[in-house]
């Protein structure tokens, strides 16, 4: 088998795997979507009319939605950081490293298992969005994929940031903590306040870390909102959080085990 | 071929300026069973990282062939030649004995039908058949060592690599491990087993190398090892200090214990040396409290290699905590 075939092969088993859990123990997976869900209702219902500054409810959800998704995939992955953490501290791992199959198929099978659950909690924060009144009235078909695709490359970016937090920690517990920036960033962006309130030294940490440009790209698309440069600042902090992850990840897979 | 399923010359590793490996050579023929002995922390597990190819050999070490193929230019052959079960259960615990069966099928690139076969047939053979359902998490110690050793056979590996197969298994579980081992072997496979229980070694093994401080200090046939420390011995224990200071007088050869008043009278423990034993206490009139034979066995060799405690002993540290305070595997009577 060639050696390309043989990471397919490979990975989608390790992929099958890694959805077998989901689909087993879906509270997992449920559980996570808690902090986005909860605090989407929370600014809407209870701090809606402060935040909004009067212009009306509906214009809030409108503004909270892309940020509540982005957060939503912070928040998937820390359960890709938590499990990838399991899975080393049990023998499996060590015991695929002594089996003859790719060796990047175990990181590969749960890293595309982790997006395709990021694009389904996406999906259903998404519709409770709908629920509470988010809609999106004049985006084009171009502008829905193009949506989508940007959702999956922050997916996979925070992925492969998190697969390697979850090599890097000793245990789940330390893979839970070490992942918590990754919801709390999105707390620091522009997910519920525009950037012009907040105070001025603060302003440029929370434009250029990761998060802001993505929501605002995502609010551009979805919403018509002038996206100005956020598109590419966006889409390069993908490419380098995807690269370095890997490389990240990798280093740690492959160095030897103690 | 050489015939030999695994050979490994001056096998090192030291992690930091802790030298795990100084030296070891180890050569295991086709088909047979080989264990390498060893306290806690002698290196075992090191050893059977660097075989299965977990972990990198240290510097200076020798060639390493495993199924006749080089560990460091060809790891993937090795692999797919070995089947590992380590210490520690190998088993995704979040899904069914059954899912995991076949996730070893499909990391074999078995057909989807002859993995199932293949699955059902082990986890029969293991007993697993009724439990295969249900999350592996939910088994007994013992049922996840054997779903464990089982997922290791679904390759059909020609050499098995197992640490510590049976520590923390209640004693049925262990024997029940035993006849895996041995019907393994009757298939023709070769077994690498390190384990720090004598009497698994004794039972299991053609032939035992024991691993203390970074090398071999002893290897053989149990047997052989055997021969290496001086014979069984006579254990007579007294209540009264006159009695035994009579009976040290009657058998000068004896090693004195005062201190418990003991005495260990050299013996290979047949009936006519034993009866030679009582007749002189008989003659200086004096009777021991009690009396116990302890012919040699492999755990006397361990000791006597590692340099651990002496001689007199009620329980042997090897014996799993499960079992009583008697020396499990020596020949003890108690006589009155």
């Amino acid at each position: 088998m060639s050696s390309f075939a043989l990471a397919v092969r490979d990975s989608s088993t390790m992929l099958r795997r890694n959805l077998l859990h989901a689909r087993r123990y879906p509270s997992l997976t449920l559980n996570l979507l808690l902090t986005p869900v909860m605090l989407l209702l929370l600014f809407v219902y209870v701090f809606g009319n402060a935040m909004s500054g009067g212009a009306g409810r509906a214009a809030y959800v409108a503004y909270l939605v892309p940020g509540i998704l982005m957060m939503t995939i912070g928040s998937t992955v820390i359960g890709t950081a938590v499990s990838m953490a399991t899975d080393m501290n049990e023998g499996i791992v060590a015991r695929f490293r002594t089996m003859a199959i790719h060796r990047g198929s175990v990181l590969f099978g749960r890293v595309i298992g982790s997006v395709l659950q990021s694009v389904l909690s996406v999906v259903l924060v998404g519709a409770v969005g709908v629920a509470v009144g988010f809609r999106s009235h004049d985006a084009t078909l171009l502008e829905w994929l193009a949506a989508f695709g940007l959702l999956v490359l922050v997916a996979l970016a925070l992925t492969w940031i998190a697969v390697g937090m979850g090599l890097g920690s000793p245990n789940a517990e330390a893979a839970s903590n070490s992942a918590l920036p990754l919801i709390v960033l999105p707390l620091i962006s522009s997910a519920f306040v525009p950037l012009h309130s907040m105070p001025g030294w603060f302003q440029p940490i929370a434009q250029y870390q990761p998060f802001t440009p993505a929501i605002e790209t995502l609010r551009g698309l979805l919403l018509g909102t002038p996206i100005g440069n956020n598109w590419w600042i966006a889409l390069a902090w993908c490419a380098t959080l995807t690269v370095l992850g890997y490389a990240w990840s990798r280093s740690q897979f492959d160095r030897e085990s103690e | 071929m050489t015939g030999l399923a695994i050979a490994a010359q001056g096998l090192r590793k030291s992690y930091g300026d802790k030298t795990v490996l100084d030296g070891v050579d180890l050569s295991v023929p086709e088909g047979t069973v080989f264990a390498l002995l060893g306290p806690n922390g002698a290196g075992k597990t090191t050893a059977v990282k660097i075989l299965s190819t977990l972990v990198r050999a240290g510097r200076g070490s020798g060639p390493i062939r495993i199924g006749g193929h080089d560990l460091a230019a060809d790891p993937q052959a090795v692999r797919a030649a070995i089947g590992v079960t380590g210490q520690f259960s190998a088993v995704d615990g979040l899904i069914t004995g059954e899912e995991n069966m076949l996730l070893m099928a499909d990391l074999h690139h078995l057909p989807k039908a002859e993995g199932r076969r293949v699955a059902a047939d082990l986890l029969a053979r293991f007993d697993l058949t009724e439990a295969a359902k249900k999350p592996a998490s939910t088994y007994s110690g013992g049922m996840k060592r054997r779903l464990d050793i089982a997922m290791t056979l679904v390759g059909d590996p020609r050499i098995i690599f197992l640490d510590e197969p049976t520590t923390g298994l209640d004693p049925r579980s262990r024997h029940g491990m035993w006849q895996i081992i041995r019907e393994l072997v009757t298939g023709g496979v070769t077994v690498f087993l390190t384990t720090q229980y004598l009497d698994e070694a004794d039972e299991l093994a053609d032939r035992i190398a024991v691993l203390h401080n970074g090398v071999i200090a002893a290897e053989g046939t149990a047997e052989q090892l055997k021969r290496l420390v001086p014979g069984g011995h006579v254990r007579l224990r007294f209540t009264d200090p006159a009695a035994y200071r009579s009976a040290a007088d009657a058998l000068p050869e004896g090693a004195r214990d005062d201190e418990s008043l003991t005495l260990l009278v050299p013996s290979d423990g047949s009936q006519r040396a034993l009866r030679s034993v009582l007749d002189r206490l008989d003659a200086a009139g004096v009777e021991a409290e009690s009396l116990t034979v302890h012919t040699p066995d492999l755990d006397d060799v361990f000791f006597a290699l590692t340099g651990a405690p002496a001689v007199p002993h009620q329980s042997t540290p090897s014996a799993p905590s499960t079992a009583p305070a008697v020396a499990a595997g020596s020949a003890e009577e108690a006589a009155r």
